[in-house]
């Protein structure tokens, strides 16, 4: 005796919270099946194995129905083949978005293209995730990035009304959509030890500063063609970072924005000796890294150049994070008493954002 | 020539990609009513059109109206080829033509085609303008409401219940071999759906033809059923009940005293004792009785002959089951009714309802059911299809005798149906014998003389159970002992009935679905030789389902069944049989014996060993179900009784029969009833069998509760936590040598499985009750039993449900008749000002009722909802809300009861009445059989769903799939699927909605929440 056919459907599209997280792990109906026995539900349902087979069967058949509507979640709300009520709907959407930290630390900044799905099967490997889920979750980002990409207006609001998800995952996708949009180095060895939530951090930041979207509060002019983008740094912002360079480049200006960090800081800080060593090298790295974004290649590199050029130096002084802060605020405000200076505006947003992520990525 | 359809088509989305080289579609609209087709313009190049379409008229004759749905095509307009279909989408505008339904329908429709399934939507928005509305010399039936709801409606006040009305229409199949086709697989579908629409059409309008011959208004317990009978055509048929409904009016309906109908009724005096026979006078205060009446009818071809059922008493009953006129057609009838009075005037006093007006039913007598095996033929001439009605009239005639026999003048609870396989068909009927309360019966209900009636006492719950026929001249042999309710009355140890519990049934503990599984190998053969062999072995599936009814009900402690429905299904090699009802302690019948079990070798000592073992399993098993449903009878009985009652004696008599061994007859004395253990004698492997199977049926995990009836008997305490669902399996049968034995454990395995399935899907909803629970069984190949299930799943409240039983009777009975009364009539209290005892507590958060539960009704809010565009909705979204809160689309619940817990029922929109067809050549790819079948249904329940919503509906109720054909054929890649369901479409108000306004009301709030005086109709 087999069941040829064994089906079930409810008037309300029966969702089960722990099968839907099997099914997003990418786990066949048969391991499914062997994880749900293993977590005892037979043993508090006095249901046999042929049931939870038969139950995980139907839902993963209905998950599967139903993940065409999910690759557009607007249609999920319209759809009238299964009657999900508006809580339920949030959470499919939601956890069918969700990505693991272990695999977008491997796509960040990665072209989201055939050539880097085809290198899931590693990735695969290396995180333990299965490559069904890699496959989800890559698919995911990508098709996020097809959609906002030329979009106008507020990257977070347009991930937000065109996939539905919820306030902290738009963000993220933001972060991944800007990320993979502009193509930041995140693999090296030496930015292992940064987090998701770094980049994102970061990401939004400069979101929110250097890309054309920022400029204005909203487009003054609809019909211009001024591109009002999130995903895109600003152009003409970057070529005018080259202005920064009279900072290191002309001596006395750095000799005096050197006492005057000095001054304010002398006795506050407890690396303050190490602080003044190095005060010339750390502020050339960081200006040098302004003078040289005008290039894709250096854009890619960014945050490679702000670890080396920084962060490291820093932490081999073992400074401590306060120190840094410390030095940081400094270090940008007083370069508004730097008579012969003309960029302030300039330096504040670009120092404003680094200063930000600098904060961010210094931690062990 | 009275009326004009109106039709206009606004916009399209979700469309299908159909020109792969744009990614676009150039969709138009095709309108077709009757033999007149209009068009929309070619809206180019989107997948979201926007037709925003004239209006199309039509005019046409009411009769069409009635006849034909309205076809919407929508196609991809191709320059160089020809237009390819998108889809279809068929209206069935008839809810438009009756006054207090709908009056537009307007909504998205999912676009359906019969291969790819739904593609996309369409907003379509159809009226009808009646130019009047005469009544004569027309064959048009407008303005008579269907509802499949087999009670009067709960808006509605019944004046008359007319009767019986039943008709039937045939025509060719279309395609009556889907496999070897010549025309394309969509055209020959959508030819069959659009002739099985006209055949409903035809058979509706033409029932409601007999209706206002009858000078009824409505048909109440509509059931129309397609026999597919393959090559010898196709059979649309219907029954229901005729009935003059008052519509109660939205102003009293604020008035507790006139807002429920089984309220009011319910102070009709009903011992007018129509039946000389028995003893209904008023004060009687008991239970019931119980009977059981077997008839398989064997016959086949055109002789039919009755078995057991010509008894000879002829019990002398003054509502007689009038005149046995053979089948004389509708219109003949209709003659005689002019000069008859009463039932006397109706041929088949017949009435499809499961549930009553308070009063209504006086006695039952048993379950009556008729059987009949049949060859089919061609049909030759459709337009008179006189065969299939002399059929079913046969059978119709031999319930009505079996009726008679049981001293009833009276069937309630009918039903028919059919079971085909090739060219032999079986045709059953069945009902419960009841004698009725002839004032519902006929014109002019008399009022005044109501009052004094009252004063009687009205028996509480138990005259029903009360035997209608002459003890001494008992049409069956059965124990009979006084009434343990009233004391005056004769009851009978176990009774069986096809209807709902009566509301006032005085009813201890819970109840508890019991199931009778049956198969009967039997040789392939042909024709005659094939219904002859079919006709020889009902008698015997039909005696062995009973048997199992009675074992198991007597070992759950039980002693009544209700809601009784046996389905005999044959396939080329086997007969299936299954009976399901729901079996509960009634208070007014004895307390059912145990089960004895004798051995016929007696003096072997292992054997004896084994079976004291077994015994005691029995014993052990029986102990524990009282428990679990609560059955503690009042043991205080015997002294009220005050009569000596004799020892208990144990029967040695082997007792594997029932009630109908001939040697019963003489001891009809008192004390049998009580104590007698039910002997089954362990005389050979079968029986043996029988044993193990009574053991193994695994009560429900706790918490869990299952009926296939309206309601639980024992729970009252609903939620509004409602999940209706289908759940379909098909086993292939391992071998081909199977034994009797190894097919029913396959079977009986198949079933309990099902069960289990069901308990672990639905268990967050725990506690919760199983109700309407409805199996259907049918074997669509050689090695294949496919059991199909609807039901539907009601959380209850868990601390009233843990209440324990109290033991005293008075309590108990006055328990049961108030927890009905809540149930049935919570309108009544919903409507009065003051807040009324609230017997459904709010829900917590839960599936459905999760966007449901504001004023407005759901599909209303839909619409308005709608015009936000889902852009503008998203840019004002707060960001730290959940972002998917605002649902587009209402919820429209489905039930199969005729009630929403928690809800009033405040409209009735119009009859549902679906039939699809699917199918596909690539079943591999849509996931197989399961797959497509899950697709299918699902599909199903949208379109359901959506043309509820478009009739401005948010439910539906009475909710039934009576059909769920399905063939396959996987090495070709090919399976197809034919479904028919049905329901009533009704708006509801939530309880706690109703108890805002009406506090609002002061307040002058209630404007915004009543939107639109939907609340107030």
């Amino acid at each position: 005796m087999t069941n040829e056919l064994d089906i079930f459907v409810g008037n309300t599209t029966l969702i089960d919270e722990d099968v839907y997280r099997l099914w997003l792990d990418g786990y066949s109906v048969s391991d499914a099946v062997a994880r749900r026995v293993r977590s005892g539900i037979l043993e508090q349902t006095g249901a046999t194995a042929a049931v939870l087979q038969s139950d995980t069967m139907d839902h993963y058949r209905t998950f599967h129905m139903l993940e065409r509507l999910l690759h557009a979640p607007p249609k999920l709300l319209h759809q009238l083949i299964f009657q999900i009520p508006p809580s339920r709907q949030a959470l499919l959407i939601e956890r069918y978005y969700a990505f693991d930290e272990a695999f977008v630390r491997e796509v960040l900044g990665k072209k989201l293209s055939k050539g880097t799905k085809k290198d899931l099967d590693d990735i695969s490997t290396k995180t333990g995730i299965t490559l069904k889920s890699c496959r989800r979750q890559f698919d995911n980002f990508k098709r996020v990035f097809k959609v906002v990409e030329e979009m106008r207006g507020s990257l977070v609001d347009n991930i937000q009304q065109h996939f539905l998800l919820s306030d902290r995952l738009s963000r993220d996708y933001a972060a991944i959509v800007f990320f993979a949009n502009n193509r930041f180095e995140t693999g090296k060895k030496k930015l292992q030890y940064l987090s998701f939530g770094d980049f994102a951090f970061c990401a939004e930041l400069m979101i929110q500063n250097w890309t054309l979207g920022a400029v204005g509060e909203a487009p003054t002019n609809p019909d211009s063609q001024v591109d009002d983008m999130d995903v895109d740094l600003d152009k003409e912002f970057l070529q005018d970072l080259k202005e920064l360079k009279v900072l290191v480049a002309d001596k006395d200006l750095l000799d005096l924005h050197k006492s005057l960090v000095c001054t304010a800081l002398r006795g506050k800080l407890s690396v303050f000796s190490e602080m003044e060593a190095n005060f010339k090298n750390l502020s050339r790295g960081l200006v040098n890294v302004a003078a040289k974004l005008i290039h894709n290649k250096d854009v890619r590199d960014l945050f490679v150049d702000l670890i080396e050029k920084f962060v490291e130096p820093c932490r081999s002084d073992h400074w401590p994070l306060n120190d840094v802060r410390l030095f940081l605020n400094q270090y940008s405000a007083s370069v508004h008493s730097l008579d012969g200076f003309r960029h302030q505006t300039l330096w504040d947003r670009y120092m404003g954002t680094l200063r930000g992520c600098l904060l961010r990525l210094y931690h062990d | 020539m009275p009326g004009k359809l109106k039709v206009k088509i606004v916009a399209g989305r979700h469309l299908p990609v159909m020109d792969r080289a744009s990614d676009l579609t150039d969709a138009f609209v095709e309108v077709k009513f009757g033999n007149t087709t209009f068009k929309t313009d070619v809206y180019l190049k989107s997948l979201n059109p926007q037709w925003n379409s004239e209006w199309f008229k039509f005019e046409v004759d009411d009769e069409d109206l009635q006849d034909e749905p309205l076809q919407i095509t929508v196609l991809d307009h191709d320059t160089y080829s020809a237009n390819d279909a998108i889809g279809k989408v068929y209206i069935d505008i008839d809810p438009l033509l009756y006054s207090e339904a709908a009056t537009v329908i307007s909504g998205w429709f999912p676009i359906y085609d019969t291969i790819h399934g739904i593609r996309g939507e369409i907003n379509v928005i159809v009226k009808v303008d009646l130019f009047n509305d005469l009544n004569r010399f027309r064959q048009s039936s407008c303005g008579v409401k269907f509802f499949c709801t087999t009670s009067i409606p709960k808006c509605y006040r019944a004046v008359i219940i007319h009767g019986f009305v039943e008709e039937l229409v045939v025509n060719e199949d279309p395609e009556y071999q889907w496999i070897d086709r010549i025309r394309t697989p969509r055209a020959s579908n959508e030819a069959r759906q659009r002739l099985i629409s006209l055949m409903s059409g035809e058979l509706q309008r033409k029932i409601g033809l007999k209706v206002l011959e009858m000078r009824g208004n409505a048909v109440v317990g509509y059931l129309q059923c397609f026999d597919l009978e393959g090559e010898s055509g196709l059979v649309v048929r219907a029954i229901g009940t005729a009935c003059t409904l008052d519509k109660l009016s939205s102003p009293a309906a604020f008035l507790p005293a006139c807002n429920s109908p089984s309220k009011e009724m319910k102070e009709i005096p009903f011992n007018e004792d129509p039946n000389p026979n028995t003893h209904s006078s008023g004060p009687s205060t008991p239970l019931k009785n119980q009977t059981y009446s077997f008839s398989p009818s064997k016959s086949y071809s055109r002789q039919s002959s009755s078995s057991d059922t010509d008894l000879s008493l002829t019990p002398k009953t003054g509502m007689g089951s009038g005149s046995a006129g053979k089948e004389g057609g509708p219109f003949k009838a209709l003659l005689r009714q002019q000069t008859q009075s009463a039932l006397e005037q109706r041929e088949f006093p017949f009435f499809t309802l499961t549930a009553f007006p308070p009063g209504f039913l006086v006695h039952v007598g048993g379950v009556v059911s008729a059987r009949s095996v049949k060859l089919l033929d061609r049909i030759h001439n459709p337009d008179e299809p006189e065969t299939r009605d002399a059929w079913w009239a046969e059978i119709r005639q031999e319930i009505k005798s079996h009726a008679k026999a049981l001293g009833c003048h009276a069937v309630v609870g009918y039903s028919e149906s059919t079971s085909i396989c090739e060219e032999v068909c079986i045709l059953s009927a069945s009902g419960t014998a009841a004698v009725l309360n002839p004032r519902f019966l006929q014109d002019g209900t008399v009022e005044g003389c109501l009052e004094q009636r009252l004063e009687e006492n009205l028996p509480v719950g138990c005259g029903f159970c009360h035997i209608p026929y002459d003890e001494l001249n008992m049409p069956f042999p059965a124990h009979l002992t006084y009434c343990y309710n009233c004391r005056k009355q004769k009851v009978p140890d176990v009774l069986f009935t096809t209807i709902d519990l009566p509301t006032d049934a005085a009813v201890v503990g819970k109840g508890c679905l019991i199931q009778a599984r049956l198969c009967r190998l039997k040789k392939k053969a042909q024709a005659e030789a094939n219904a002859t062999a079919i006709s020889n072995l009902l008698p015997f599936m039909e005696y062995e389902v009973h048997t199992q009814l009675m074992n198991k009900l007597k070992l759950k402690g039980m002693n009544a069944l209700f809601g009784l429905r046996i389905q005999i299904t044959v396939g080329e090699n086997m007969l299936m049989g299954l009976a399901s009802a729901t079996g509960v302690y009634l208070a007014a019948l004895p307390t059912p014996g145990g089960i004895q079990i004798a051995g016929k070798t007696p003096n072997d000592g292992s054997y004896e060993q084994h079976i004291s073992h077994m015994q005691k399993k029995i014993n052990d098993t029986i102990a524990k179900n009282k428990e679990l449903y609560e059955i503690n009878p009042p043991e205080i009985s015997e002294e009220v009784i005050g009569s000596p009652i004799p020892e208990p004696r144990q029967r040695s008599r082997l007792l594997r029969s029932q009630s109908e061994s001939s040697d019963e007859v003489i001891e009809l004395d008192l004390s049998h009833g009580k104590k007698d253990a039910f002997v089954l004698e362990i005389d050979d492997t079968d029986a043996m069998e029988d044993v193990h199977s009574l053991l193994t049926d695994v009560p429900p995990p706790s918490g869990f509760y299952s009926c296939n009836t309206e309601i639980m008997p024992g729970i009252n305490n609903w939620t509004s936590e409602i999940q209706m669902f289908t759940s379909v399996r098909v086993i292939r049968l391992s071998s081909l040598n199977l034994t009797n034995q190894a097919l029913n454990k396959n079977f009986n395995d198949l079933c309990e499985n099902l069960l289990k399935s069901l308990y672990f899907k639905l268990r967050s909803m725990i506690p919760c009750c199983l109700c309407h629970v409805n199996f259907t069984v049918s074997l669509p190949e050689d090695e294949l039993i496919q059991v199909t299930v609807t039901a539907v799943a009601i959380t209850f409240d868990k601390n009233q449900a843990l209440q324990t039983i109290k033991t005293h009777v008075e309590k108990s009975l006055q328990r049961a008749s108030t927890d009905n009364e809540e149930l049935l009539q919570f309108p009544l209290e919903l409507c009065s000002d003051s807040l009324p005892p609230h017997p459904f507590p709010p829900a917590k958060e839960h599936l459905e009722s999760a966007s449901s539960n504001s004023g407005i009704p759901a599909a209303q809010r839909a619409v308005t909802v709608e015009k936000a565009s889902p852009v503008a909705e998203g840019n004002f979204r707060n960001r730290s809300a959940p972002p998917c809160a605002n649902s587009t689309v209402g919820v429209v619940k489905m039930t199969p009861l005729s009630f929403i817990p928690g809800a009033k029922i405040t409209k009735y929109l119009g009859i549902i009445n679906m039939f699809f067809i699917r199918e596909t050549t690539s079943l591999r790819e849509e996931g197989g059989v399961s797959g497509f079948l899950h697709a299918f249904i699902a599909e199903v329940f949208a379109m359901v769903r959506a043309h509820v919503a478009a009739l401005g509906g948010n439910a539906v109720v009475s909710y039934i799939m009576k059909q769920c054909v399905f063939m396959e054929n996987p090495n070709k890649n090919q399976a197809q699927c034919l479904i028919n369901v049905s329901g009533d479409a009704v708006v509801f108000v939530r309880e706690s909605d109703l108890e805002v306004i009406s506090t609002q009301q002061p307040t002058a709030n209630c404007q915004p929440l009543c939107t639109g005086g939907e609340v107030t109709t």
